[in-house]
This record gives structure tokens, sequence and C-alpha cells, in this order.
């Protein structure tokens, strides 16, 4: 056999293998295409059946709501600041219910992140339980802890502070977690060989190295929570959200109030995201740029 | 500063820098401590602790896993009924009850542990005989009310006696007497009927048994009974938590869809406009800005209440956040690729299509993937607004206040469903990231 014929041969099987390849490859794209598009019309077609109103019926009314809560706040102007002051201590309550959800939260998962890391767990035997325990704190919606608090609580702010911080301890000792596994082991044997217990190892040896990007983590999941503490007041917590019901369910005459309030919670919802992006960006990037 | 000295300059500046250390250290925890103090004012913890109600917890965590059965007889008409939690569904067929219940003329209630309730037939009469304590008698008429005796004087804490209410709670289990009923509660562990329902021909069968029939080609059968349970509504449940999964995955897959085209728009190397780029970033920060909750108000005031309404304030939430990070993404996107693609002579279109998406799929279905498992618990809350999915039957369960195992056994399936929704996003994430790097 001479070289020159097998390399032109293997060069056409090459050729034919990779054209059927491809192919195959464009074949299965395109069943997997069909395959989702069949989903999503099948799927919004369910929706639809199962709902109450169709979607081509109400397309035309989605500014209808939004129309009339608008007139009836312009029509009654005059009023809005004074809402605008009334709610103010709902809001706060709102936003005092993420931030004490986040710290708690935090605080949880910086704990458990450390004891599921490898390299620096307390119980290296342990690391499988709590990564489970924070698979579950995280696979727990905040509403199904929340309605059970309040049953046993009744309602306030208290109940859905609880329900959050357990859901942030699970989505934030996640990430914790994965920040960890990048961090540099060296410092614990150096703090290990002159004596340091296991805290003091983790706050001098792990916690600088890693604290930017837990902040950066903490805050993203800070804007996360006000959204969740507005939406399950809705749901019976305090807050805001349960002011917007009081005053939804009343309907036409209260719109003025409800107005004050989408505009209240729209822009601490822009102003949280807006500061939270902006540090965050300081916080991973511009941490050279800051000490110079 | 007067000292020249470059040493004590640099001392002086060590100096410093510890303070600010320390205050730091010092300073940010007891900050927290301070908030954390104004919080527990703020939220009235210590009024709450005295309202929270150690009943309802009791009741709450006993229901979970435990269940009762209820012997009532109806102080009028004199029928004795058995019912599990006292629920129509769950009745015993006339003339039948546990074994523990002996029906008859007077009926006996054995509730173990040496409790005996008999229900004699004259004057709706009950005993009830407590051991270490004596029998008590009752007779209930409609004009004196419940009438008492007790075999001490003292009536003691577990009794809750009134004229016409008379309520016992032992370990046994609770008898409680008014003029129109007389009832006994005795509690089991466990879920029952959770397989079939009384009426159904595999009640009461071992799992042995059961299975024996399975084979013997009644799996159909015995799946259906299992599937139309009246009581724990298997069916209408499995389909809840369906249509939750499916209102996260219209949602997102929908956001995905319409924001990628605009998120081009946004990219500053795609969108030479100031303009257009300027107002498609706020369409989206507006979109992200009015949360989910106002969407979904607004949206069910259109559409109805309904698993289409979920959907969409999902989709359109989450448009908004999803442009936001697909321009990201496309601004980072790598324009050797392109130039190369340029050069061949390409249309834009294929410039697009060859040049750019092979480089931004994985990491936007990445993103999508990601996004997908956190709306599945989103769709559980709105769900519960716009009444769809599990989340409408989970509020329904509690509204009622007393089927907590229910309300367990949805906890229980929301949990898997959203480890379940998990794994896959994870799984599938890792698959496309892992696939990428191989093709490099």
């Amino acid at each position: 056999m001479s070289d020159n014929t097998a390399g032109s041969l293997r060069i056409g099987e090459v050729q034919s293998s990779y054209m059927a390849q491809a192919r195959r490859r464009r074949l299965y794209s395109g069943i997997m295409l069909a395959i989702f598009v069949l989903l999503m019309v099948a799927g919004f077609q369910t929706a639809e059946d199962r709902n109450g109103g169709s979607f081509l019926g109400g397309i035309d009314n989605v500014f209808d709501y939004p129309a009339e809560v608008i007139a009836e706040a312009a029509s009654k102007a005059s009023e809005l600041p004074g809402h605008l002051v009334h709610f103010f201590p709902a809001l706060i309550e709102t936003i005092n219910i993420a931030a004490v959800s986040t710290l708690i939260g935090a605080l949880g998962a910086i704990l458990l992140s450390l004891l599921a890391t490898r390299g620096m767990a307390r119980y290296p035997r342990l690391i499988g339980v709590f990564r489970r325990v924070l698979d579950i704190m995280r696979a727990v919606p905040e509403i199904v802890i929340a309605l059970v608090l309040i049953f046993i609580l009744g309602g306030g702010p208290v109940p859905a502070m609880i329900a959050i911080a357990f859901h942030t301890v699970g989505a934030l000792g996640k990430l914790f977690s994965e920040v960890n596994e990048n961090a540099d082991l060296k410092p614990l044997d150096g703090l290990a060989s002159v004596g340091a217990n296991w805290s003091q190892r983790m706050i001098l040896g792990v916690v600088p190295q890693v604290a930017p990007n837990w902040l950066s983590y903490a805050l993203l999941r800070f804007e996360i929570n006000i959204r969740a503490s507005a939406i399950l007041g809705f749901v019976g917590a305090g807050g805001l959200g349960h002011e917007l019901k009081v005053s939804i369910q009343w309907g036409q005459g209260k719109y003025d109030e409800a107005a004050a309030m989408f505009i209240l919670l729209f822009l601490t919802i822009v102003f949280f995201d807006q500061l939270s992006s902006y540090a965050r960006d300081k916080l991973v990037h511009g941490s050279n740029a800051g000490s110079h | 500063m007067t000292m020249m000295d470059l040493n004590a300059d640099l001392r002086d500046q060590a100096n410093r820098l510890f303070r600010r250390k320390r205050l730091l250290a010092f300073g940010i925890p007891g900050l927290v401590l301070l908030y954390f103090a104004y919080v527990v004012f703020a939220f009235d913890i210590p009024g709450l602790i005295q309202r929270a109600s150690a009943d309802n917890a009791r009741a709450l965590v006993a229901d979970v896993y435990s269940h009762k059965v209820h012997i009532t007889r109806d102080n009028r008409s004199g029928d004795v009924i058995a019912a599990i939690e006292g629920e129509k569904k769950g009745r015993y067929p006339n003339g039948e009850a546990p074994a523990w219940v002996t029906l008859g003329d007077t009926t006996v209630i054995d509730l173990g542990k040496g409790h005996v309730i008999t229900y004699l037939p004259t004057d709706n009469g009950v005993t009830y005989d407590v051991p270490g304590y004596g029998v008590m008698s009752f007779t209930v008429s409609r004009s004196k009310g419940v009438v008492q005796s007790y075999p001490s004087d003292e009536i003691p804490t577990w009794i809750n006696a009134s004229k016409n209410r008379v309520a016992i709670t032992t370990d046994a289990g609770r008898l409680t007497i008014t003029r129109n009923r007389t009832e006994v509660f005795r509690y089991f562990t466990g879920w029952e009927l959770f397989f079939f329902t009384l009426d159904s021909p595999y009640h009461g069968l071992g799992f042995g048994e059961v299975a024996r029939h399975f084979l013997g080609g009644e799996a159909g059968a015995i799946l259906s009974e299992f599937w139309n349970n009246k009581m724990w509504l298997h069916k209408d449940v499995y389909w809840a938590i369906g249509e939750t999964v499916m209102m996260a995955f219209l949602g997102t897959f929908g956001a995905a869809i319409i924001s990628l085209p605009l998120a081009f728009l946004a990219a500053k190397n795609f969108s030479p406009l100031v303009a257009v780029r300027f107002g498609t970033r706020r369409v989206f920060d507006f979109f992200r800005g009015v949360d989910a909750l106002i969407w979904t108000i607004i949206l069910t005031r259109a559409f109805g209440l309904g698993p289409l309404t979920g959907a969409l304030a999902i989709l359109i939430t989450d448009t908004g956040t999803f442009g936001k990070l697909f321009s990201e993404a496309l601004e980072n996107v790598d324009e050797k690729q392109v130039e190369g693609i340029r050069s061949t002579g390409a249309k834009p279109l294929q410039r697009y299509r060859i040049g750019v998406v092979p480089q931004i799929t994985p990491v936007l279905l990445s993103q999508i993937l990601y996004y997908l498992e956190s709306n599945t618990r989103s769709a559980t809350i709105i769900g519960a607004i716009t009444g769809g999915g599990i989340g409408l039957l989970l509020t329904q369960a509690m509204i009622t206040q007393k089927d907590w195992e229910e309300v367990t056994y949805y906890i229980v399936l929301i949990v898997l469903m959203v480890m379940v929704m998990d794994w896959i996003s994870g799984a599938l994430r890792r698959r496309l990231i892992s696939g990428h790097d191989g093709k490099i």
C-alpha cells in the first residue's frame, strides 16, 4: 500500500464522515427546535385553555387598568404627595424585611458554605450533609414558609423575614461555597502552623480573600429580596405588598393610593438595582483601582 | 505634620491604616447589631412572641404526621357516623365503622389505654371512663343543655366545661359535646387514605397484596384508583405541579426569544445609534423595575386568573432581565471571529449567524437555564396570586387551616419539583459548558 492513495482515501473518508456528522448535527438541532416549538405552542395553548380569559381577548385590555389607575391618580394629583408620605413607612418595612433577611441569610450562608467547602470544612466528613442542607434550603420557595408561619405567628413582617432568610441561606450558601473553592488554601496552612483554631483560620485566612465576592453576591441577593418581600406582603406578610393588596381589592376610588404605591415600589427597585450593580462593579472589578 | 523623617511618616501611615481597620472590624459588626436591635422593635418582636399561637403550632405539627377519625352522633336524629378527618369523602358506609368502635343501640368507642366512651341510646347520654380519674356521664337535652356529672368535685384543667358545651382532651383522644352533636376524635399516626379511599376495592390491603394484584393484570385499575383518589386528589395535584413548571418554562423561554433580538439593539458593538441603545436599555430597566408583582396585578385585570397570566408576568419581567444580561454578553463577543467571517464576504445576517451566535449560545443558554430553575420558585408564588398551579392549591389548603397533612404533601412536592428542575438545569449547563470547552 502506498502512502499517497491511503492519504487521499483518508481525506475522502474524513470528508464524508464530517459531512455525515454535520448532517446529523443539523438533523438533531432541527428535531430539538421542532420539539421546542411544539412545547412552546402546546404550552401556551394549554395555559390559555386553563386561564380565566383568553390571550387575544385580553391583549387589548392590557393598558386599560394602568390607564384607569393613571387617570384616577391624575385627577387626584394633589393628593399624591400625601399618599407617598403615608405609605413610606410601609415601604421602609418592606426594605427592612429584605435587609434583615439578607443579613441573617448571609451570616448563615457564610457559616454553612465554609462547612461545605473542601479544604476549609470544620468536619470534613459532613461536607456532603451540609451541601444537601443548602440544596434543600435553596429549594424551598419563600411563600411556603411564609404561609405556615403566618398561621402560627399571625400576619406581619416576621414570617416574611424568616421565610426569605431561610431561602437566602441556601441561595447564597451555594454561591459562597463556589467563591470559597477558588480561594487560596496556603494562608490556611500558614495559620494552622502557628496554632490558629478553625474560626481564626477562617476569619484571618479565608474572609479577606473572598469578602468582596461575598459582598457582591449579598448585594445582588438584597435586590432580589426586596422584590420577594413586596410579593410576600401581597400574600399576607406585612409591608407595602399588604397595603397594595388592600387598596387593589377596594378597586376604583383607591387607585390613586395604588398608583402611589406602584411609584414607590418602582423607584425603590430601580434605585437598589442601580446601586447594587454599581457597587458590585466596583467591588469585583474596581478593587485594584480603589487602593491606588 | 511637621515631621519630615521618612520612617516616622511611614509609621504614621501604618498607624492610621491600622486604626481604620480596627474601626471597621469593630464598627461594622456594631452597626449590624444596632440595626438588629432597631428591627426587634420595628417589627414588634416582643409583642409577636406574646401573640404567637402555640396551640396553632401544636395542632399543625400533630396534623402533619397524624390523622384523626371522627365518631359523630347527631344529637337530634341519633345517627352515628364514622369519618376519617370528618370529611364526607372519608366517611365509612352506613352501619360500618373501624374495629375499635362497636355500633348498635349503645355505641362503644374504645380509645385504647383503657379510655372507653359510650353513646347511650336514651337522652343522648354519653359516658367517658378515664383510667385513674373515673367515669363521667353527660346527657343532652334541648332545654337543659349539657347536663354533666363528674367523679370529683373539682373539675380538672383538661376538661373545658360550660352550660352548653363540654370539651375533654386526653392523650387518648378528644370528646366534645354540644347540644347539636357529640363527637369523638381518635388520633392515628400516618396519612390515611393516601393511596386508596374507603370505597376503593384496594383499601386496607397490604403492600404485598396490592403488588400481587398489580402484577396479576390489575395495574391499570390500581393506578387509576390512586390517580383518582378523591381525598388526596393526586390527579389535580400533579396537574398543578405541571402547570407551575409550564408557567416557568413558557415565561423563561418566551422572554429569551423576545429579548434576544432586542439585546442586539442595546449592545454597543452592534447598535451604532446611541439613541436606540439608550432607549432599549431604559425599556429593559422599566420591565425589570416594574416588578413581577405589579405585572401580575396588571395582567390579571386583562387576562383573568390562570396560568397564562402567570406565564406572561414572568415573561415580561424576565424580558428586562435577559435583555440586560444578553446585551452584556453580546458586548463581550470576540470581534476577531466576526472579522474573519466578514473577510470571506459574508452579509451581516451571515456574520451574526456564524460569527456571533456560536460564541454566545452557551453563555445565553446557561443563563436561561439558571433562570428556569429560579422561575419555578417564582411561578409557585405568582400562582398563589393569579390562581394557577401548585401555589393556588397550597394557599387553598392553608386557608382551611386543618388539612396540614395535605399542605405538607404539597410542600414536599414543591421542594422536590424545584430540586428536580435545579438538577436538570445544572446537568444541562454542565454539559453545555464542557461541550463548549471540548470544541475549542
